[in-house]
């Protein structure tokens, strides 16, 4: 059926529009415009062909479909793509949120226009090829490969103490992928090939399960982030400029998730399953330790920032769970947080483009002169919340529920996440924007224009939908999460069957 | 017919909110230019971030909240066309209610509505849809009703309000989560008809926005209800974990076979059911305010009259009751937490009644009664007799949303005075009002004949004929509550509509309400005295219920049948109870208004204890909000800035640092170092695990 390169096609794409950025020369007001324009059509095309993915995908088939394999570095290590339920949602939500941010970036950015529409494209290329790699050192490739985009967008198009974050940034995801490095030659080593499909039906020894998951962890923990390794992301995301933010909150901390998805659970299920009191305690500690600290935040990024951590919880928390719906729901959660926090970002980015200040005491009263942004705001304020309704709570639900079955403490604590999280959500929305509007630098602030508009209003009714009809992306993701969670439960109790009868 | 009675007020709601987002744009444009001050840049911002301040925790504690709200704009457009709208279509859902009401209850055609899947994955199937049994259709009139005539009173309530049309669209937001809610009918679906109406409430309760008690009282009404929906959540998560289910008939089926089962959470080896219903059960309290989690229902006061009379008397705080009757198959199996249940609505019936007593604000009276009356209904509950509290519900539904409402008549008439101490005498100025209020009293406090009187009186009976341990508990304490609620409801009569007027500008300037409003309490007054007696056998007969409620509520078998055979003199005692109330009452404020004072001067720690809500407010700061502001703030500085930061990143780099600078001295660049320092490390690694793999 596919008679094209159609998953190459949509990876490589940005690449060739960030090509075409780069060859349109000169810093003129023209030559601005221009590649704003191509860097907009450029992700517009590329989310298009992905939609053909979608079209084209069999949701009832768990296995890799457009698969493309060819010849690479050695034997065993090969040019090989595809995609299944797991990450496929993860590829659609990044060539739909990048148009986003293409918009988002249109006026705030005015120095260096060119680059930064480069580092995006590239960017996009990097992620979407993380999500698609089916070769471990071409995911290795692409994983690390996504740093150096964000690295220099944070570290040239960012706030003041933008160097600072991005070192700290740079410094501990770097760490994490050395470690990766490492355990990815070790399996190498021991399976005679990088090949992730290979690698999963192959059977890693216990003690190599071990050092391998924790070098994979250190990575992904990393990313997630997860406590304690999670204090690179606020300051990241103060200085990151608001299209940084929010393609950081959307996709790349789903690498985390991702990563935990593809190798940690199916290639190393024993080790999984030792460590996943650990991944619990974790996870619960940051949902209810970010929570509390994002209670007592100044900036509205770096209150947002700690409630995107929270929220990573739930998806460690529902992964390592090892229940369908712990799992499933993980991954809802990671396409649902995606949208609610990349959309609460753009928010965010609306009153700073205005008024250059994310600090929450600045602002106050803003429903007097912005309803639009109110009621934009206030869905996303509720998604963060989880209301019913709303996708955020699709994803917190189905991790707990999945969890509950397995740890019960873990469950109960991380329940505390839908108390702390309406005290910080709502306080937030209340000291923006209800309120007199008494601050006489607030006086002249002016509605949503019609460009915030299309950014935002696309994700109110994305977060509605996917809150009352999640189907698609439940659908999407179900057989193979269903064969995810069969192959671990099944190598789980063979291991516990194994252990009874010595 | 069921979609339609659930998704007109939904169509409602759209369409007003749609008026007002189209209003409230004309009247603010876009543009994302500002007019510059020239004293916002970047440096400015961070220079003040640093000494941002944290004003959060500014609440309104004062008692006599004024419900002003100046006009300063004019109208939005098409205010008419959106209160039209949505009272229309309300009105249409609430006669089809009234039909299904008949031909689900009398005719026996129980209604199951598959819609949409929700939330399928592996064995949990949730699925959007809507079920009518009788308790459903109950419900559903209630909610219908009263939200018409809430509806249709807003129009003459809210006329000098510049935002009506978000208000409507508000009111009939909160109407479709709460027909979503009662027309559940899995667990899940319950719960986003649970949250919907916290966020309808939330943002009515709010809906000044731009005065900080209200939004203070909006985020608390939010937050101690999420606290309850945390019992909840975690309830849901038993069920399935117990049943593999959240629907109602699967879970119903499955109840039987779990008794005796354990769970260990958290190291208590709880007895499933009874653990599984005491988690819901909290997420009833939060909703329905019981004792412990009450705190936020007299601040929700902040909102518009017709809010409180809708929510916060007649439907959304009745959804704890509702959940409870329906899930009473799980109940019945669990006696344990039927004894909590009832300790608990008892305990809110008595402790809410005294506060009560004192209150000065006529909006926090009617508040503080409610929470007591909702009580009385968890007594029944716990009673076993769900459909004797399905009944004081339904009748507490009318006359509370007339009191609420004639209260807001009362506050319309004083131009937005609240404090019943500056009233007085009002009953020459507004007769109808009077009239209306009066109804609603005798109906409250159950005199003879009144819709009250029978749903009263009928948990009074449930409780003493019961066999839950805190049966004899629950009894003393509607007993005395009844006396009390007699008194207070009484003491708000005759401080506002008799003696002296205290007010003479107000008093003055009094008038009757606009027609719009005078129909609803009129028709509501009506109910509040024929709610009562026609329904009487079908809710509390032995052969009514089992004909009527059939299969949607499981009654304690033997509780009818007990509450019809006590001894005479008891079921005596609440009409008693009540006469007492009313001569002290009579006394104290008519009579002899020099003698509260001196009651209060000559005991002025209980007279402060009760004026002050038994320090709850005041407690939970101490306990809950204080520190977790303080352990919030200690764990971002101390735990994220100072240990893992200090020993991470910057700990790393400032090490490197010293590295470089002491050792190093001859080289410059840092990245040079990391990347030294990186393949040493990696080569080191690789060798380890060369030789000690290869080894192996």
């Amino acid at each position: 059926m596919i008679t094209w390169p159609i998953l190459s096609v949509t990876t490589f794409l940005p690449l060739v529009g960030a090509l075409i950025v780069y060859l349109s020369r000169g810093d003129d007001e023209a030559a601005r415009r221009n590649s704003r324009w191509i860097a907009l059509w450029t992700t517009l095309i590329t989310f298009a062909v992905s939609v053909i993915l979608v079209m084209r995908f069999d949701a009832g088939n768990p296995d890799f479909q457009f698969v493309e394999k060819a010849n690479w570095l050695a034997t065993g290590i090969t040019y090989h793509m595809g995609v299944d339920g797991i990450s496929l949602p993860l590829v659609i939500l990044t060539t739909a949120v990048m148009p986003f941010c293409i918009i988002a970036s249109w006026k705030a950015i005015t120095k260096r226009v060119r680059e930064y529409m480069m580092a995006f494209l590239i960017l996009e290329t990097l992620m979407i090829g993380t999500f698609s790699a089916l070769d471990l050192v071409l995911f290795y490739l692409f994983f690390e490969g996504g740093l150096i985009p964000m690295f220099l967008i944070i570290g040239v198009w960012g706030g003041p103490r933008r160097v600072y974050a991005s070192f700290k940034f740079f410094l501990y995801t770097l760490l994490g992928s050395v470690l990766m490095l490492l355990a990815i030659m070790a399996l190498y080593w021991n399976g005679g090939t990088t090949d992730i499909p290979t690698l999963m039906h192959t059977a890693v020894p216990r003690s190599l399960q071990t050092w391998a998951w924790l070098a994979f962890f250190a990575s992904f923990a990393v990313k997630m982030p997860m406590w304690p390794v999670h204090t690179w992301l606020p300051d990241a995301h103060v200085e990151a400029p608001t299209a940084g933010s929010v393609v950081l909150a959307a996709i790349m901390l789903k690498m985390g998730g991702y990563g935990f998805l593809r190798f940690s659970l199916p290639m190393f299920p024993l080790a999984s399953h030792d460590f996943a009191p650990l991944m619990f305690t974790l996870s619960a500690i940051a949902i209810v330790y970010t929570s509390l600290v994002a209670l007592m935040q100044e900036d509205m990024k770096k209150l947002i920032a700690y409630s995107s951590v929270a929220h990573m919880g739930f998806v460690t928390m529902g992964i390592f769970a090892g229940t369908m719906q712990g799992v499933a729901g993980g991954v809802f959660q990671m396409i649902s947080h995606g949208i609610v926090s990349g959309a609460l970002f753009l928010c965010v980015g609306v009153v700073y483009d205005r008024l250059h200040t994310r600090e929450i005491a600045a602002y106050g009263g803003l429903v007097n002169r912005m309803p639009l942004y109110a009621l934009t705001f206030m869905v996303f304020t509720m998604a963060n919340v989880g209301l019913p309704g709303t996708s955020g709570f699709v994803g917190e639900f189905m991790t707990l529920l999945g969890t509950f079955k397995v740890s019960i403490p873990t469950a109960f604590f991380a329940t505390f996440g839908v108390i702390l999280s309406a005290c910080y959500a709502l306080w937030l929305y209340r000291k923006v924007v209800f309120g007199a509007l008494v601050k006489p630098s607030l006086a002249s602030m002016k509605d949503l224009t019609f460009r915030e508009c299309l950014t935002l209003f696309p994700m109110i009714a994305l977060t509605i939908l996917f809150g009352v009809y999640p189907k698609p992306v439940l659908d999407m993701s179900a057989a193979s999460v269903q064969q995810l969670v069969n192959n671990y439960n099944t190598a789980v109790t063979a291991v516990k069957a194994a252990a009874l009868l010595q | 017919m069921v979609q339609a009675i659930v998704f007109l007020p939904l169509l409602g709601a759209v369409l007003a909110g749609l008026i007002a987002l189209f209003g409230a744009h004309a009247r603010n444009p876009s543009g994302d230019e500002l007019d510059h001050h020239g004293d916002h840049g970047h440096g400015d911002a961070h220079a003040s971030a640093a000494h941002g301040s944290h004003g959060h925790d500014d609440h309104g504690h004062d008692d006599h909240a004024h419900d002003d709200h100046h006009v300063s704009e004019p109208p939005a457009a098409g205010s008419r066309g959106a209160e039209l709208i949505t009272t229309a279509l309300l009105f249409v859902s609430a006669a089809l209610s009234w039909m299904t009401l008949v031909d689900v209850g009398f005719m026996h055609h129980d209604i199951r509505i598959p819609l949409l899947p929700w939330i399928v994955s592996g064995d949990l199937q949730v699925y959007w849809t809507l079920r009518v049994d009788t308790l459903t259709a109950v419900m559903l009139v209630v909610v219908t009703t009263v939200s018409s005539l809430v509806h249709l009173y807003s129009i003459g309530y809210m006329d000098e309000d510049p935002n009506r049309p978000r208000f409507f669209g508000y009111l009939s937001l909160f109407t479709f989560a709460m027909l979503m809610l009662v027309t559940a009918d899995n667990l899940v679906q319950l719960f986003f008809g649970w949250e919907g109406v916290g966020l309808a409430s939330y943002l009515l309760i709010g809906f000044w926005y731009q005065k900080p008690s209200a939004n203070a009282a909006a985020i608390k009404a939010f937050v101690v209800n999420r606290v309850g929906d945390f019992g909840f959540a975690l309830g849901i998560f038993a069920i399935f974990l117990l049943a593999g289910s959240t629907d109602f008939e699967t879970i119903f089926h499955a109840a039987p076979g779990l008794t005796g089962k354990t769970i260990d959470f958290l190291g208590w080896h709880a007895d499933a059911l009874t653990l599984t219903c005491l988690l819901l059960f909290m997420g009833a309290m939060g909703k329905s305010a019981q004792f412990l989690l009450h705190t936020w229902l007299p601040d929700a006061m902040e909102g518009p009259t017709p809010v409180s009379a809708l929510i916060h008397a007649a439907t959304m705080v009745t959804a704890g009751v509702f959940m409870v009757a329906r899930l009473s198959p799980l109940f019945e199996l669990a006696p344990n937490a039927q004894a909590v249940v009832m300790f608990f609505g008892a305990t809110t019936a008595f402790f809410a009644a005294t506060i009560g007593l004192v209150q000065n604000d006529i909006k926090r009276i009617v508040a503080y009664s409610t929470c007591s009356q909702l009580g009385y209904m968890f007594v029944a509950m716990g009673a076993g007799a769900y459909s004797v509290g399905m009944f004081h519900l339904f009748t507490h539904a009318f006359f509370k949303a007339l009191l609420f409402l004639g209260s807001g008549s009362v506050i319309y008439a004083m131009h937005h005075e609240q404090d019943i101490r500056n009233m007085g005498g009002l009953w020459k100025k507004i007769p109808y009002t009077y009239a209306v209020m009066v109804v609603g009293t005798l109906a409250l406090t159950g005199f003879p004949l009144t819709a009250g009187y029978f749903s009263k009186d009928a948990i009074i009976e449930a409780a003493y004929a019961s066999h839950n341990p805190f049966a004899t508990y629950g009894f003393l304490m509607t007993i005395v509550a009844a006396g009390l609620t007699s008194f207070y409801s009484w003491r708000l009569i005759f401080k506002t509509f008799h003696g002296e007027p205290h007010d003479e500008h107000h008093y003055e300037a009094a008038h009757e309400a606009p027609i719009w409003m005078l129909i609803p309490i009129g028709v509501l007054a009506v109910g509040s005295i024929l709610a009562g007696f026609p329904f009487k056998e079908v809710f509390t007969g032995h052969h009514g219920v089992e004909e009527f409620f059939r299969e949607s509520v499981k009654m304690n078998p033997h509780i009818i049948e007990d509450m019809h055979h006590i001894p005479e003199h008891i079921a005596f005692l609440p009409t008693v109870m009540m006469v007492l109330g009313f001569l002290v009452s009579y006394l104290f404020y008519i009579r002899r208004p020099y003698l509260p004072v001196e009651l209060a001067n000559t005991q002025p720690m209980l007279y402060k204890f009760l004026l002050n809500k038994w320090y709850f407010d005041e407690l939970y700061d101490i306990i809950f909000v204080r520190p977790a502001k303080w352990i919030g703030y200690q764990l971002w500085k101390k735990g994220d800035g100072f240990i893992i930061d200090g020993l991470g990143p910057d700990g790393v780099s400032a090490r490197v640092l010293d590295v470089t600078r002491n050792v190093v001295k001859i080289q410059t660049g840092y990245l040079y170092h990391y990347a030294f320092a990186m393949l040493i490390g990696a080569a080191g690694l690789i060798t380890w695990f060369m030789f000690g793999f290869g080894g192996q």
